[in-house]
C-alpha cells in the first residue's frame, strides 16, 4: 500500500469513526478491507480507496468503518462485568473494605478508555454512597502512550458515543465540542492513567479488589497469558476478582484462580495472595 | 415476527436499514414521511419499534413522534431517533417528545445493534 492511500485511509478513519490507525497497520488494512473490496467486486484495496474519493456514498462509507472498527473497544462492552460490579462485586467489597472504606479497580488494558470510564458510570449509577467518605480508585493502564492520551481526554467521535451507551448517559456524562462528544470532568477526573506493558513488572501498582483484563491476553502466546496471569492474582486482594473477555477462560493457562461464583461475567478469585509479598498499595 | 417500521424519506436509508434489520431477523415495514407512517401503524398497530428520520416532507419526525404517543395503542412502540441532527438541543427535545432512543446519522449495523439492544427489543 503506498503511503498516500495509507494517509487517506488513516484520515478517513479517523474523521468518520475516530478509529486512531497509527503507523505500521499496513497488514490491518489489508486483512480487513480486501473482503470488502472483494465482495464489491472491486480489483483491490486501490479500487475502494478510488471509490471512496470518487463516490463515498454513506453506504460504502458505513461498510469500511464496520469492518475496520470490528472487535474494537465500547462502551459497557458486554454489559455483564458491569451487571456483576453492580449486583455482587462491589457489594461484596464493600462489605468487605468498610473499616478502611477503600476500593481499587485496575483496567488492565483500557485502550481508548472506554471500559474504566464505563466503570466510573456504573459506579455512579448503582452506588451514590461512594462519593461521600469513600476513597475510589480506578485505575487504567495501556501499552500505547498514545491511546493513553487519547482516553485521557475523554473526547470521542460520534461514531464511538454511539457504541454501548444509552442515550441517557450520553445526555447525563457528555458535553458537546467542536471535535465531537467529550465526558465531563467529573468523570474524567475519576481515572488515573499508567502507561504499562503487561510483559514487565507490575512494580507498584499495589493491590487491587478488581482486575479487568478483558480482550487483551488473546494476543499473547499460552506460556505469555500464564505468567501474566500468575503475576496478577498476586496483586488481586483476598476474594477480590479478575475479570476476563466473555470468551476468555484460565482452564487449563494457569491454577491461580478458581471460577467466582454468582457472576455471569468470566470472573475468577485468586487462590491466596497471603504469600505474594505484594505491598499493600491503599 | 418482530415488527420494526423504518421512516425516512430517503430511499438509500431505507434499503440499508431494512437490510441490517431482516439481518437481524425482524419484519421491516417502510414509510416514507411521518404521514405515512401513521397510516402503517393504523394498519399494523403490533409494530414493536421504530427508526424515526427528523427532517420529512408532509410531516416531520418530531410531529409523527407527539401524534404517536397521543394515540391509544394497546402498546406503544419504541421510537428510536435516527438522524442527523446530532446537538444536544435537539436529543433533548426528541426524548422530552417521546423518544426511547436517538441515533445520529451516519449509522452502522453496530449501532442499530446496540440501540435496539438498549430498548430491549434485541
Amino acid at each position: 500500500m503506498n503511503p498516500l492511500d495509507y494517509k487517506f485511509l488513516s484520515e478517513f478513519l479517523q474523521s468518520n469513526s475516530g478509529l486512531h490507525l497509527g503507523e505500521n497497520k499496513e497488514y490491518l488494512l489489508e486483512s480487513r478491507l480486501t473482503p470488502v473490496a472483494q465482495s464489491l467486486g472491486l480489483s483491490g484495496i486501490g479500487e475502494l480507496i478510488q471509490s471512496l474519493k470518487r463516490m463515498p456514498t454513506l453506504e460504502l462509507k458505513t461498510t469500511v468503518v464496520e469492518a475496520m472498527t470490528t472487535n474494537e473497544t465500547l462502551f459497557f462492552r458486554d454489559s455483564k462485568p458491569f451487571d456483576d460490579l453492580a449486583r455482587q462485586m462491589i457489594p461484596e467489597i464493600m462489605e468487605a473494605n468498610k473499616t478502611q472504606r477503600t476500593i481499587r479497580i485496575w483496567c488492565a488494558a483500557s485502550s481508548t478508555g472506554q471500559e474504566p470510564y464505563s466503570i466510573a458510570m456504573q459506579l455512579r449509577e448503582s452506588f451514590p454512597e461512594l462519593s461521600s467518605g469513600w476513597n475510589v480508585k480506578i485505575v487504567a493502564t495501556d501499552i500505547d502512550g498514545q491511546i493513553l492520551a487519547k482516553a485521557q481526554q475523554g473526547q470521542y467521535s460520534q461514531f464511538e458515543i454511539q457504541r454501548g451507551l444509552s442515550i441517557q448517559r450520553l445526555i447525563k456524562y457528555f458535553d458537546k465540542n467542536e471535535k465531537g462528544w467529550q465526558l465531563k470532568p467529573e468523570i474524567r477526573n475519576e481515572i488515573s492513567w499508567k502507561q504499562l506493558n503487561l510483559l514487565k513488572d507490575f512494580g507498584m501498582m499495589g493491590q487491587f479488589d478488581i482486575i479487568f483484563c478483558r480482550n487483551v491476553l488473546i494476543y499473547f502466546t499460552p506460556e505469555v497469558k500464564k505468567q501474566i496471569l500468575d503475576r496478577m492474582a498476586k496483586h488481586i486482594s483476598h476474594n477480590g476478582y479478575l475479570i476476563l473477555g466473555g470468551a476468555e477462560t484460565i482452564l487449563g493457562i494457569s491454577d491461580a484462580y478458581y471460577r467466582a461464583e454468582g457472576c455471569l461475567s468470566a470472573s475468577f478469585h485468586p487462590h491466596s495472595t497471603k504469600s505474594s509479598g505484594v505491598t499493600a498499595l491503599r | 415476527m418482530v415488527k420494526i417500521l423504518l421512516v425516512d424519506d430517503s430511499r438509500t436509508v431505507r434499503l440499508v436499514g431494512r437490510r441490517m434489520m431482516e439481518k437481524m431477523g425482524f419484519e421491516v415495514l417502510e414509510a416514507e414521511h411521518g404521514e405515512d407512517a401513521l397510516v402503517v401503524i393504523g394498519k399494523h398497530p403490533d409494530v414493536t419499534a421504530i427508526l424515526l428520520d427528523w427532517n420529512m416532507p408532509v410531516m416531520n419526525g418530531l410531529d409523527f413522534l407527539k401524534a404517536l404517543r397521543a394515540l391509544p395503542l394497546p402498546k406503544q412502540p419504541s421510537v428510536v431517533m435516527c438522524t442527523t441532527e446530532n446537538d444536544m438541543g435537539h436529543i433533548m427535545e426528541a426524548m422530552d417528545a417521546g423518544a426511547n432512543e436517538y441515533i445520529m446519522k451516519p449509522f452502522t449495523e453496530d449501532i442499530v445493534r446496540d440501540k435496539l439492544e438498549v430498548v430491549g427489543i434485541l
